[in-house]
């Protein structure tokens, strides 16, 4: 656990970055410091392992006052991982992940076998192990800042805009695979963003900054959707935070009965559509009731791409909603296990199911 | 020209040489290990900067023949003593290299700076671990310029009496054999070459992270 | 020490043809003639490798190589080959003064952002305009520290030259080493010394003085990329 208690950080030159800051991050969740520019959330992170020092207050992780002892041995024991992955230029991929480990004093040997391990964890080709790190892309850099950061198995991760500098796309697969690590490790990451998406996607617990280093809300990312402390916050989660709010209700959904046919056999069906699943069952696209009435063979030819799926299993009212809006027939298709078809979702369902969330809501 | 006297001295010219070399050398080791610890502050204050970027450029100012003679009586040294000498090329190496020294290390990304302090290097040890292996390439550079200038300043010791093939000189000009002058040219010609190559190769092998990728790009 | 003082106290050193406003006076002497004669021949050269971009390949591995030539053996062979005289002398200060200047000013012109040539060929100079009022402004700074580093070559030079019969500082030391009389070497390297220094000085304000101020490295990005200062 990490806690800050009434910590101000004020520079030399009198700017107040962070005024008073009363936070509780808790242990093995995702806590995302986010805000705009300048409103002391990086300074925030960079104290807990204090590359800056606070002026006022004191943080203390499981207990323990951050100052006492010394700063370098500390580090040694958060993981660190920063917007340019600010690898070391002159070691290889391989050095670079096991430095933290030589640090500690482990064998080169160990270490390098430890490094070798993370890489493979974190989705790095074994053959870039001799590479240098002006020879990798910006995604597999910050990659490789991933692992090096785990390296020693710190109980504590900070992330300092790790995946701002990436492109979306890779942003993206970056962004997936760090909720896939945290799902296995479960580790206490502090992350900081300017991005409110992220920070929604992310987060366990969400701490939005205002200027002047003063938080504005810290709460459950579907609780800052659905409601807002003030004005700043609300401006600052921007538009369709209605929309974006439904993916953090999960509700049970009635299944409609869906009709399938699979490619090679006759549409089937009353409906003006048809699903076209393949042999375990997973969808495949859709069938307009006219090319196969005639019943004549479904053929790829036919085939009309389909909208977004919704996972009954791990799926959000967000989900199901835009797999139904997706959707061309208008029926969302609704999924489970490994991608079998198990029925349909509609919008009317979903909007149902939102009107029930919120009365037993109300009601509790 | 008497060529003859290259074949009947090629046993003082190889003397000569071994005894050049080293009086050029020794200065050059001498010269960086004063001159990392010197950089390294130079880069902790303004200050120390500013005095040590004036001292060394005054220093290297200095006419060579003239901190030569001026050195025994700072040192309270004789005059032949060959002391004097390698401290004199001592002086101009570090003048050359704490200069070059600081501005590689300050242009060591701070970003990764911050990385290797954040992963909990000591301030000492991110020095020798990070800091400075990243300064080598320019390090190398004015190692070389140094070494160069070192093999021809050597030859000025012999105006005063001093050792290395600069005696070549005094004796061909005393005794008018200007083969025994070309050969000391050419000889300190080829050592200086050599030595260029060899730091250039060196610097090369210990720093097989500066070839790679976008960094060999930017060697042009 | 004393003795040293009592030199520079004593009146017979500061006349005649030994004094030390004579021997001033000719180090100075040798200094600008050969410095003018290396500037008339290497400067023009530069300009134009430096504007048209040929042959500066050749240039740079020149100079570079002729940092290796040991200047006392260039000097010695000189003297050997052309007898005693101002000539011999003067002729290998130049032409150890030519690399310097002519790697400065091919550096200086080469250096000039190539957008800004481009912009003033576009704004209608010719070949000629460009290089007097645009590329020779923008490259002063290196062009002057090639005189810069030239002047220092040839006063050291000079010094050594006393050694093949020349005038100047120099005499105090080789004329001083063969009797002896070490206050008299002292003397003359401490003179020696000061005299490269102040004509650094000297140039380096003439650099800050003829460099046009748009050029200096402005305020903002004057200091270097410093590591964050928090970082302990």
């Amino acid at each position: 656990m990490i806690e800050f208690r009434g910590v101000t950080k004020r520079f030399p030159d009198g700017t107040v970055a962070v005024d008073a800051l009363d936070l509780t991050v808790a242990d093995g969740c995702v806590t995302v410091f986010v805000g705009p520019s300048g409103c002391g959330k990086t300074t925030s992170l960079r104290m807990i392992n204090r590359m800056i020092e606070p002026t006022g207050g004191t943080i203390l992780i499981d207990g323990a006052d951050i100052m006492a002892g010394d700063a370098a041995r500390m580090r040694r024991g958060i993981g660190y991982v920063m917007q340019q992955a600010g690898l070391l230029p002159h070691r290889s991929i391989l050095d670079n992940i096991a430095t933290v480990p030589m640090l500690l004093g482990w064998s080169k040997a160990r270490a390098r076998a430890r490094a070798a391990e993370l890489m493979e964890i974190v989705g790095l080709a074994p053959e870039t192990a001799r590479r240098y790190p002006n020879q990798l892309s910006g995604g597999q850099q910050q990659r490789v800042g991933v692992a090096r950061a785990l390296a020693a198995d710190p109980p504590i991760l900070l992330m300092d805009e790790p995946f701002s500098a990436v492109d979306p796309v890779v942003r993206e697969s970056l962004q997936d695979e760090l909720l896939r690590l945290q799902a296995e490790l479960g580790k206490t990451i502090v992350f900081v963003t300017h991005d409110i998406d992220e920070a929604v996607k992310l987060g366990d617990k969400v701490a939005v900054f205002r200027q002047g280093g003063h938080l504005a809300q810290y709460d459950e990312p579907g609780h800052l959707l659905a409601r807002p402390a003030d004005d700043f916050v609300d401006g600052f989660v921007g538009r369709d935070r209605g929309y974006r709010g439904l993916g953090f209700r999960s509700h049970r959904l009635p299944l409609g009965e869906l009709t399938t046919t699979s490619l090679g056999s006759p549409a089937v069906g009353n409906g003006a559509w048809t699903l076209v699943v393949d042999d375990a069952s997973r969808p495949q696209g859709w069938c307009a009731r006219r090319d196969g009435a005639d019943g004549t063979a479904v053929t790829a030819e036919h085939l009309v791409p389909g909208g977004t799926l919704y996972d009954v299993t791990s799926g959000s009212l967000r989900s199901a909603l835009d797999a139904a809006l997706s959707s061309p027939s208008g029926q969302g298709v609704a999924v489970a296990g490994a991608g079998r078809v198990v029925g349909s979702v509609s919008a009317d369902d979903v909007l149902a199911a939102l009107a029930s969330a919120r009365a037993e809501e109300a009601a509790a | 020209m008497n060529w003859g006297w290259i074949p009947r001295n090629l046993g003082l010219v190889a003397e000569l040489t071994v005894e050049h070399s080293w009086l050029a050398l020794l200065p050059l080791l001498l010269g960086l290990l004063i001159s990392v610890p010197l950089a390294w502050l130079a880069t902790r204050t303004p200050l120390a900067r500013s005095v040590l970027v004036t001292a060394t450029g005054l220093l290297y100012t200095v006419p060579s023949l003239a901190l030569i003679v001026m050195l025994p009586l700072l040192l309270g040294l004789q005059i032949l003593d060959p002391l004097n000498l390698v401290v004199a090329l001592t002086i101009y190496t570090v003048a050359l290299l704490v200069r070059s020294i600081a501005d590689a290390l300050d242009a060591v990304p701070s970003v990764v700076v911050a990385a290797a302090t954040a992963m909990g290097y000591t301030p000492l040890r991110r020095f020798v671990a990070v800091e400075m292996p990243l300064a080598i390439p320019v390090t190398v550079a004015g190692l070389r310029v140094a070494a160069v200038s070192n093999m021809s300043l050597v030859t000025v010791g012999a105006i005063v009496g001093l050792g290395g093939l600069g005696l070549l000189f005094t004796d061909g000009f005393q005794r008018d054999i200007p083969a025994e002058i070309i050969t000391g040219i050419v000889v300190v010609l080829v050592l200086a070459l050599i030595v260029d190559a060899l730091l250039l190769v060196v610097g090369r092998l210990i720093t097989p992270w500066a070839r790679t990728g976008q960094a060999a790009g930017r060697q042009r | 020490m004393n003795a040293i003082v009592e030199w520079f106290t004593d009146p017979a050193n500061w006349t005649g043809p030994d004094g030390v406003p004579t021997r001033l006076g000719e180090h100075l002497f040798y200094t600008l003639l050969a410095l003018s004669i290396a500037a008339l021949i290497a400067i023009p050269i530069g300009l134009w490798i430096g504007h048209t971009g040929r042959g500066g390949f050749a240039v740079v591995s020149l100079a570079n190589s002729l940092r290796a030539l040991p200047t006392f053996g260039v000097l010695v062979l000189l003297a050997n080959s052309f007898g005693i005289g101002l000539a011999p002398p003067i002729v290998a200060l130049v032409v150890l003064a030519i690399p310097p200047v002519l790697a400065g000013t091919y550096a200086g012109v080469q250096a000039v952002d190539r957008a800004i040539v481009d912009a003033a060929r576009g704004m209608g100079m010719g070949e000629r305009e460009i290089l007097t009022r645009v590329e020779l402004p923008n490259g002063l700074p290196l062009i002057i520290g090639g005189l810069r580093s030239a002047t220092l070559q040839i006063i050291a030079t000079a010094t050594i030259a006393a050694y093949v019969a020349l005038g100047g500082l120099g005499r105090y030391i080789i004329d001083g080493l063969s009797v002896r009389d070490f206050a008299e070497m002292a003397a003359g390297s401490i003179l020696l010394a000061l005299l490269a220094i102040v004509t650094d000085l000297v140039l380096a304000g003439l650099q800050r003085a003829l460099v046009s101020p748009g050029l200096r490295p402005a305020q903002a990005s004057r200091p270097r990329p410093r590591r964050l200062r928090a970082v302990a």
